[in-house]
C-alpha cells in the first residue's frame, strides 16, 4: 500500500466531517454584523408627533429591547403578545421601530392590539432599518446599558424563544451591572 | 390500494436487490456459478417492481389520489395532466424514485449486456449496483416514503412548484438522472476492477461505452438546467453557480476526465489506477451532490424540502459507498501501475493527462466553492458567501488552457508527435480561428472587443483543429471515418461552439431595468422595445398579467414579447414567464417586474448575443458522444469479450499449472 | 386570505420609492458599475440570489442604495463597505481575500501547481529511467497472484 493511494481516503473523510458539522448548521440564519457592537445612531421623529425625536441617546444607563415592526406584518401581529409579556417580566422597557409604515396604519394598529412600546420610532422610508442591518421585519434587538448590541432575534419571537434564551438574557444583563 | 401496490413492489424491490448484491459478491468470494447466475434475474426483477411501483405513484398523481401525502403536497386538481405526470418527480420522495428507477434500468441493461461479458465480470458489475441499491431503497422505504397515507385525505392538493411547472421539467430530470445515475455503472466496473484485480483493454473497452453514455444523458442534463434556468428565472443568465447547478456540474467535470482517462487506458495501458480513482470520485460526486440538495446544508435557489435526518442517512451512505471503496482502492490499486512506460510531453497520452489535470483541478474548484461556506462556519470564520465572481475568476483561468489543449490533442498522435508535424498541421486552424475572432463579432453584431475576441479565437481554434483533423483523414484515406473519430471531433467543435456563447455573451449582454407605462418605450442594443400594456389571463391553475411590447429596430417591427407574471392559485405564489426573441445571433429577453402605480410596470430587458450557442455547444458534444458510441468497435463487443474470455481461461489454466 | 394579503403587500410596496428614480441621475460608466455590484451583492432575505435578481423589497431598497451612493461619488469599495458593515460579510458574493479566505482562493491554484509538477515527473521520470523492474517485485507478484486466484496477471498483455 502506498502512502499517495491513502490521500483520497483522508480527504474524503474530512470531507464527511464536516458536513457532518453543516448538518448541524442551519444556512439561513446569519448572525448580526452588530452583536457586541454600538447600536447605530439614529435621530428620526417618533410615531406619535413629527415634533418629538428619538436618538440612541434613548439607550443610555438603560438595557432596553428594541423591536422592529409594521402595521402590514403577520408574523409582528403573533409575537405581540409576547413582547409585552417580557416587557411586563423583566421590567426592560420596548423601544419600537415603524418600519415601512404609515402613521395612520400604525396607530390603528396600536390602538387595536395594545401598545407595548415605551415610545415608537418612526422610520417610514426604512432608512433606520438599513442603518441596523435589518433585512425583514420583525426583527428583535437587545440593548446593553452602555448603547452595545448583545443579541437579536430574526423573526416572530416564539414563546419558547422568550423563556428559553431572551429572558433569561435580559435577567443575565440586569444583574451583571 | 394501488399505492398500497407501489410500497410493496418497492419492498420486494428492496428483496430483490439485497439477493442481486449479496448472492453474487459471495459467489465470487467462494467460486460459486450457480450465485453468480442469480444477478441477472435480480437485476431484471428489480427494475420490473421499481417500475411497477413508479407506475402506481404516476397513477396516484393522475388520478389525483390526495389520500397519498405526497401527492397531496405536490399536485392540485387544476394541475394539467402532463405536470401532474411530471410531478411525480417534483419533490423529494419521487425524485428519490426516479433515480432508483432509473438506476434499476441501467441495471437492466447491464444485465441484458451481460452475455458479452465473463460471467464473473457482469454479476460483480451488478452486485455492486444492486448494492447501491439496496442503500437507496431503505432510505426511501424508512425516511421518504412517497406511498405515505393521510387519512381523511384532503380535499385538494397543495400544488406542484410553480417555478417546476415548465417543460423543462418534464425533461431534464429525467436527463440530469440519467447521467448521474450512469455513473454508477462505471463505478461498479471499477469496484469489479478491484475487486477480481483486473484492469486490462477489455476493461477499459465494456467500461468505455457506458462511461461515454452516461455521459451523454449528463451533459444533455445538465445543458437543459441552464437552458430552463435561463427561461423560468426570468434574470437573462445561463448559469448562477448556485450549489444544485455545481453539484451536476461537478460530476461532469470529472466524468469528461474519466472518459478521457479511459481512452488513454485502452489504448497504451498505463493510468489504471488514476482510471479507476476517476470512476470511483465521478459517482461520489454524484452522491454528494444528492446529499447537497437534500440535507439543507447550504441554501440554494431550487433545492428540494429538507430535513437533517435524511442528511444524516445520506451523509452515512456516502461514507460507507464512497469510504469503502477508497480503501477498497488503497489496498488493491498499486497492483495495476506495473507498467513503466515513457510518457512523452508531445504525446496524446501526454495532452490527456494534462487536461485530467485542469478537469480535477476544475472540479475541485468548484467543490472547494460550493462547500466553502461550511468550511468556513466550521472553522469559526463566520458566514460567507461565495458565489458567481468566485467562480467565474477562478474557472476561467482553468478552461482556458483546457480548450487550447482540446485543439493541440486532435492532431497530436498516441505515443510521440514530433514538433514538426503539430506546427505544419497546427497553423491553418490557428489562421481560421484568428479570422473568427476578428470578423464574427463583427459581422454578426457591428463590433468587438478584446474578451470577444480572444473567446472567438479560443472557441474558433477548438472548432477549427476538430474539423482539420477529420478532413485530413478523410483526405488521406478512402475508407469511412470511423465514427469515434467523428464522434470526438463534434464533442470538441461542441466545446468551441459553447465558448464563443459564453464569451460573446459576457462581453456584448446588457441589461436594462426601467418603469414602462403602457405606450412608453425603452432602447437597448439599437432595439427599441414599446410597452403596450398588460391583459389579464385566466390559466388553467394560474391567473395571469401578460405584457405585450413591440420591439423594433431601426422603426421596423420585428417581434412582439408576450412576457408574463402568473400568481399560481394554489399556493398563490407569484412566477415570472420571460417573453424571449430568440434568434442565432441574438435572443431579446423581457420579463415583467412588479406593478407599480398606475399601469406602469417595472421590466426588466436583456440583450443576449449568442446566447444560443452555449446551448448548441452541450447539444453538440452530447451528440459527438452519441455518435462515438455508435462506433462499431462497441457492436463488436460481444465478439471481442468471448476471446478475451477465451485468453483469459488459458491464461489462468497456465498459472494454474 | 393569503391573495389579500399579497395583494396588500404589493400595494404597500407599489406605493414606496423604487429603484428608478436613482438610476436615473447615473452615467452610463456608473450604471455599468450598479449593475455588476448588484450581481455580486447577495440578497440578505431571499434564497441564493444576488439583489440584482431579487424581486424582495430589501432588495429592491439596497439597490437603491447602491444607485444613492454611486451617484453621491462613492468608489465601489466603500459601498461594499457600508453594506457589509451592516449585514456581513455574508452580503459579498464575491469574498475579499482575507486570513479566513486564503484557502478558497488560493487552493484550486496550489492544486494545479501540484498537479502540474506531478505531470512533469511521470513525463520526466518515466521517460528518461524507464528502471527496469527488481526480480524481487516479480516474485511477489507471482505471490501475490497465488492468493488471489481471480487475478490473472494481465499487464504484460496491455504492454503489447
Amino acid at each position: 500500500m502506498r502512502w499517495r493511494l491513502i490521500v483520497p481516503v483522508v480527504v474524503v473523510f474530512a470531507l464527511i466531517v464536516m458536513l457532518g458539522y453543516g448538518l448541524t448548521r442551519n444556512p439561513s440564519e446569519l448572525p448580526s454584523a452588530f452583536i457586541d457592537k454600538p447600536a447605530p445612531s439614529f435621530d428620526v421623529p417618533t410615531l406619535d408627533s413629527d415634533q418629538e425625536r428619538i436618538t440612541d441617546a434613548a439607550f443610555q444607563g438603560n438595557i432596553t429591547l428594541v423591536n422592529v415592526w409594521a402595521s402590514w406584518c403577520v408574523a409582528c401581529r403573533a409575537e405581540h403578545e409576547l413582547i409585552t409579556e417580557i416587557s411586563r417580566r423583566t421590567g426592560v422597557p420596548v423601544i419600537g421601530l415603524n418600519y415601512k409604515d404609515t402613521r395612520e396604519g400604525a396607530l390603528r394598529w396600536l390602538g387595536r392590539y395594545g401598545n407595548p412600546f415605551a415610545v415608537v420610532a418612526f422610520d417610514p422610508a426604512g432608512e433606520v432599518g438599513i442603518d441596523w442591518g435589518v433585512a425583514a421585519v420583525p426583527e428583535t434587538f437587545v440593548v446593553d446599558r452602555d448603547g452595545t448590541i448583545r443579541y437579536k432575534v430574526v423573526g416572530a419571537i416564539t414563546r419558547e424563544e422568550m423563556n428559553d434564551t431572551l429572558i433569561p438574557k435580559l435577567r443575565q444583563l440586569k444583574q451583571a451591572s | 390500494m394501488i399505492p398500497e401496490i407501489g410500497h410493496f413492489a418497492l419492498f420486494l424491490a428492496l428483496g430483490l436487490a439485497l439477493v442481486q448484491s449479496v448472492l453474487p459478491l459471495y459467489g465470487i468470494a467462494r467460486n460459486r456459478a450457480d450465485c453468480l447466475a442469480v444477478a441477472a434475474p435480480a437485476a431484471i426483477g428489480q427494475f420490473v417492481m421499481l417500475a411497477v411501483a413508479f407506475v402506481a405513484l404516476s397513477f396516484a398523481f393522475y388520478a389525483n389520489d390526495f389520500s397519498v401525502t405526497y401527492v397531496a403536497q405536490n399536485s392540485n386538481t387544476e394541475l394539467p395532466w402532463f405536470y401532474r405526470l411530471a410531478a411525480v418527480w417534483g419533490a423529494h420522495e419521487g425524485s428519490l424514485l426516479l433515480w432508483m428507477t432509473l438506476l434499476a434500468s441501467w441495471s437492466l441493461a447491464v444485465a441484458a449486456a451481460s452475455r458479452s461479458l465473463p460471467r464473473e465480470v457482469a454479476s460483480c458489475v451488478l452486485a455492486v449496483m444492486g448494492a447501491v441499491s439496496v442503500g437507496f431503497l431503505v432510505f426511501t422505504l424508512f425516511t421518504s416514503n412517497p406511498f405515505a397515507r393521510e387519512f381523511p385525505a384532503p380535499a385538494e392538493g397543495r400544488d406542484l412548484n410553480p417555478l417546476l411547472q415548465d417543460p423543462g421539467l418534464v425533461i431534464h430530470p429525467p436527463m440530469l438522472y440519467m447521467g448521474y445515475v450512469g455513473f454508477c455503472v462505471a463505478f461498479a466496473f471499477a469496484i469489479t476492477a478491484l475487486i477480481t484485480g483486473r484492469v486490462d483493454s477489455a476493461w477499459t473497452r465494456w467500461t468505455r461505452p457506458w462511461t461515454t453514455a452516461a455521459w451523454v444523458f449528463l451533459t444533455v442534463g445538465v445543458t437543459l438546467g441552464s437552458w430552463w434556468a435561463y427561461n423560468e428565472l426570468g434574470w437573462g443568465g445561463w448559469w448562477f453557480w448556485d450549489p444544485v447547478e455545481n453539484a451536476s456540474f461537478m460530476p461532469w467535470l470529472v466524468g469528461t476526465a474519466l472518459i478521457h482517462s479511459l481512452a488513454v487506458t485502452e489504448k497504451r495501458g498505463i493510468f489504471k489506477s488514476w482510471t479507476v480513482l476517476l470512476a470511483i470520485t465521478a459517482f461520489a460526486l454524484s452522491l454528494l451532490g444528492t446529499f447537497l440538495v437534500r440535507s439543507g446544508v447550504l441554501i440554494s435557489v431550487h433545492a428540494f424540502a429538507t430535513d437533517p435526518t435524511r442528511g444524516v442517512y445520506i451523509l452515512a451512505f456516502f461514507a460507507v459507498v464512497v469510504g469503502g471503496s477508497l480503501l477498497l482502492y488503497a489496498i488493491r490499486a498499486p497492483r495495476f501501475d506495473a507498467g513503466t512506460e515513457p510518457v512523452a510531453a508531445l504525446s496524446r497520452e501526454g495532452l490527456l493527462l494534462l487536461n485530467n489535470i485542469f478537469l480535477v483541478v476544475a472540479a475541485a474548484g468548484v467543490l472547494l466553492g460550493t462547500l466553502y461556506p461550511i468550511l468556513a462556519d466550521a472553522m469559526g470564520m463566520g458566514r460567507i458567501s461565495v458565489g458567481p465572481p468566485y467562480f467565474n475568476k477562478v474557472f476561467i483561468p482553468l478552461t482556458v488552457p483546457l480548450v487550447v489543449l482540446v485543439g493541440v490533442a486532435a492532431v497530436m498522435a498516441w505515443k510521440r508527435t514530433r514538433a514538426e508535424v503539430l506546427r505544419s498541421r497546427l497553423w491553418a486552424p490557428l489562421l481560421v480561428a484568428i479570422a473568427l475572432g476578428v470578423l464574427l463579432p463583427w459581422l454578426a453584431l457591428g463590433t468587438n472587443g478584446v474578451v470577444a475576441a480572444a473567446g472567438c479565437v479560443l472557441g474558433g481554434w477548438a472548432i477549427a483543429t476538430a474539423f482539420e483533423d477529420v478532413l485530413r483523414r478523410m483526405r488521406g484515406r478512402r475508407v469511412k471515418l470511423p465514427r469515434a473519430v467523428v464522434g470526438m471531433a463534434l464533442a470538441h467543435a461542441g466545446v468551441g461552439v459553447f465558448v464563443i456563447g459564453v464569451s460573446l455573451v459576457t462581453a456584448f449582454g446588457a441589461e436594462h431595468d426601467v418603469r414602462l407605462a403602457p405606450g412608453e418605450q425603452a432602447s437597448l442594443a439599437g432595439y427599441d422595445f414599446t410597452f403596450k400594456g398588460t391583459r389579464h389571463v385566466e390559466g388553467p391553475n394560474f391567473v395571469s398579467e401578460i405584457g405585450d411590447f413591440i420591439v423594433r429596430e431601426d422603426g421596423e417591427q420585428i417581434a412582439e414579447l408576450f412576457p408574463e407574471k402568473r400568481r399560481y392559485n394554489a399556493s398563490g405564489q407569484t412566477m415570472t414567464e420571460s417573453g424571449i426573441d430568440a434568434g442565432i445571433f441574438r435572443d431579446l429577453y423581457v420579463s415583467l417586474g412588479e406593478p407599480l402605480s398606475g399601469e406602469a410596470w417595472s421590466v426588466r430587458i436583456y440583450h443576449r448575443p449568442f446566447v444560443r450557442w452555449i446551448w448548441a455547444g452541450g447539444f453538440l458534444s452530447a451528440l459527438g458522444g452519441l455518435i462515438a458510441l455508435s462506433d462499431k468497435r462497441y457492436r463488436r463487443r460481444e465478439r471481442a469479450a468471448k476471446t478475451v474470455t477465451a485468453d483469459t481461461r488459458a491464461r489462468v489454466a497456465t498459472a494454474e499449472a | 386570505m393569503r391573495h389579500a394579503l399579497s395583494l396588500l403587500l404589493l400595494l404597500v410596496w407599489s406605493a414606496l420609492p423604487t429603484a428608478f428614480a436613482q438610476t436615473a441621475d447615473l452615467n452610463d460608466a456608473q450604471l455599468e458599475r450598479y449593475h455588476e455590484l448588484n450581481a455580486e451583492l447577495r440578497c440578505v432575505i431571499c434564497q441564493n440570489r444576488s439583489i440584482a435578481e431579487s424581486d424582495a423589497p430589501l432588495a429592491k431598497d439596497l439597490r437603491g442604495i447602491v444607485a444613492r451612493q454611486l451617484a453621491e461619488g462613492r468608489s465601489d469599495d466603500e459601498i461594499k463597505a457600508y453594506l457589509v458593515e451592516r449585514y456581513g460579510e455574508w452580503v459579498l458574493y464575491d469574498p475579499p481575500f482575507s486570513w479566513s479566505t486564503w484557502v478558497l482562493w488560493l487552493g484550486p491554484f496550489v492544486l494545479l501547481f501540484v498537479g502540474l509538477v506531478f505531470v512533469i515527473a511521470v513525463m520526466r521520470g518515466r521517460y528518461r529511467a524507464p528502471e527496469p523492474r527488481p526480480p524481487l517485485d516479480r516474485e511477489r507478484l507471482a505471490r501475490v497472484l497465488k492468493s488471489h486466484e481471480a487475478g490473472p496477471d494481465d499487464t504484460d498483455k496491455d504492454r503489447s
